[in-house]
């Protein structure tokens, strides 16, 4: 399948947002007719992120300062009750320690073994390159929910990797990987390493294009071996790129719910969910309290923006 | 000699990667055809119990309507989402103004907004429009993103603006260059926004099962999670509902996956 990942024609990166020079505006009647035919074409779009974005995160932070039961939600007194309710949640604790886990422990490795794929796949020499690209980004086209059932059934107590596992002989007797909480943490870390490695690869690849292949040939002419070349050359090239999928993922992996949900259920015990699926709980399950769901959402949203931050921060220094 | 033996390494680590990819799917695709014990004593060849998992599939739980849902919604988002956000697109970059640069700035920022920090509100505003089980609740939220105006607005940029004024002086209305002359030449950027929503459209979980409260609306990601949900799981039928909701997105990815990177990949650049 000829599918050259990455390879369109685009302007050459470093440039930024304005690219081309546009003829300046003249305000004649006709460029003022024209101008508002453009906002008619973008504002149908436009809001829609306004109302089904901007407006219920605006809602949020209003119902997070009230309490009460379903529908009938009043001011609380005081109003930061829930926030301070959170203090007091164990499970709420639980939920966001694995999260951290899961985000401590995930992305670093995937983040890692989608370089070193994408490096090895942008060797011009390589062979096989399309089969090897599009094996390892398949599973990005699969839906969570679908893998989330299939680790769920390959780790079952009497499950495939039970039996392949005794008949090497690395085991024993049979595992209840789901039942015990690390490794039933560590089935939901393998699961995403499986389904989102080959997708930040293909940013990386998308990445690599870009690179000047000049500057690889310069490093080996001065004795660089593939390592030092790829570690000195490649890595800070590609530093833009590494900081958006990094950004990426820690924005998902704040926001996992689907595995949480669905391979182990959040259990043993609460221990392996995610505070998405406990948001979801408290939301959803027994009795709705959508005031303290909207402040832990709001905890997620801090999360995000505040880890952002961060890394944008540890990005722009590095240099 | 050497040079090749160098390589080693690199050729082992792609094959174990491409390995450990493909074997999850492998394992799904073979238990589909496997009874349930066959996939617990875990044969890794094709079994004879296809038909029968079938069988028990589309007796045990709404397959036929969950397969409707879930095209009927994964379709409507992607028609409705290319329509505005490639219009908006082309609106950001060939009319732009300071003030039309300021709004896409201020629109890119609902990137940072996790969807649990509005999911409650949206619920409550679709529950007050007598919305809940309806297809379009799943369906208004996901049909706008600056992800894909942004992909537009960058393949807008590409586009060369002699051609505009071209079609201007021979007359042309600006909503007609926009969609006979704009749209013909721009069909990677929209085969590549049209992938990307549907598989994202198709393959949704949290917000269509918050909003869609009946089983009688549920989409096949929510068939699926019922199915683990029972008391007892038959897995050979649960790995045929597996590949079932799988399929189409596998197919749309190995048929178009230049599309699926460029979707993926293309608003940055």
């Amino acid at each position: 399948m000829p599918a050259e990942v990455g390879a369109t024609p685009s302007t050459s990166p470093g440039k930024t947002s304005r690219r081309r020079s546009r003829p300046p505006s003249t305000s004649t009647g006709l460029e003022r007719r024209r101008s508002l035919t453009g906002w008619t074409f973008l504002i149908p779009a436009s809001l829609v992120i306004l109302l089904m974005s901007f407006w219920p995160m605006i809602q949020a932070a209003i119902l997070s300062l009230q309490t009460g039961r379903g529908r009938d939600l009043s001011f609380a007194d005081p109003l930061w009750l829930n926030y301070q309710r959170m203090l007091d949640d164990e499970i709420l604790k639980q939920t966001l320690t694995t999260t951290f886990i899961y985000l401590i422990i995930q992305v670093p490795i995937m983040l890692g073994m989608a370089l070193i794929l994408a490096n090895l796949l942008n060797d011009p020499n390589l062979r096989f390159k399309g089969l090897w690209r599009t094996a390892i980004f398949l599973p990005s086209a699969v839906g969570l929910v679908s893998y989330a059932l299939v680790f769920r059934t390959m780790f079952a107590t009497d499950g495939l990797v039970n039996d392949i596992g005794m008949a090497l002989g690395f085991l024993d007797s049979p595992v209840n990987w789901l039942g015990q909480t690390w490794s039933a943490r560590m089935v939901i870390i393998l699961g995403l390493l499986w389904r989102w490695t080959g997708y930040n690869m293909i940013f990386y690849l998308a990445g690599l294009q870009t690179i000047e292949r000049s500057t690889l040939e310069a490093a080996k002419i001065d004795g660089a071996g593939p390592a030092k070349t790829f570690w000195y050359v490649t890595i800070p090239q590609l530093k833009p790129m590494i900081l958006l999928t990094a950004i990426m993922s820690t924005n998902g992996t704040l926001q996992l719910f689907d595995e949480s949900y669905n391979l182990t259920n959040g259990g043993p015990g609460n221990t392996s969910m995610t505070i998405s699926h406990y948001l979801y709980n408290v939301s959803f399950r027994n009795s709705p309290n959508f005031g303290y769901a909207a402040a832990i959402s709001y905890v997620i949203l801090i999360l995000v923006a505040i880890l952002a931050a961060a890394q944008i921060k540890i990005g722009d220094t590095r240099d | 000699m050497t040079r090749r033996l160098r390589r080693l390494p690199g050729y082992l680590f792609l094959g174990f990667a491409a390995l450990a990819s493909v074997f999850p799917l492998y394992y799904m695709a073979v238990s589909a055809t496997n009874t349930s014990q066959d996939v617990l004593a875990s044969r890794l060849i094709p079994g004879s119990n296809l038909m029968a998992n079938f069988e028990s599939l589309v007796t045990q739980q709404p397959l036929w309507s969950s397969v409707w849902h879930s095209t009927v919604i994964a379709v409507s988002t992607t028609v409705l989402a290319v329509v505005i956000t490639s219009i908006a697109g082309y609106g950001f970059e060939v009319y732009h103004t300071r003030a039309k640069d300021r709004l896409m700035g201020f629109l890119l920022l609902a990137v940072m907004i996790p969807f649990a920090a509005t999911m409650i509100p949206l619920f409550r505003l679709f529950a007050d429009l007598g919305m809940v089980n309806s297809p379009l609740a799943v369906i208004l939220p996901a049909i706008s993103t600056p992800f894909l105006i942004l992909l537009f607005r960058q393949a807008s940029r590409s586009f060369p603006r002699e051609i505009i004024e071209a079609a201007r002086l021979d007359g042309l209305k600006e909503l007609a260059i926009f969609a006979r002359i704009y749209l013909p030449t721009m069909r990677p950027t929209f085969a590549a926004a049209a992938v990307i929503t549907f598989m994202t459209a198709w393959n949704n979980f949290l917000w269509p099962k918050v909003i869609l409260i009946s089983n009688e609306y549920q989409t096949l990601p929510i068939l699926l999670s019922n199915i683990r949900a029972g008391y007892v799981t038959d897995y050979g039928m649960l790995m045929l509902a597996v590949l079932i909701a799988s399929l189409p997105a596998m197919v749309i990815f190995l048929i178009l996956q230049r599309s699926f990177a460029e979707g993926i990949t293309g608003a940055i650049k």
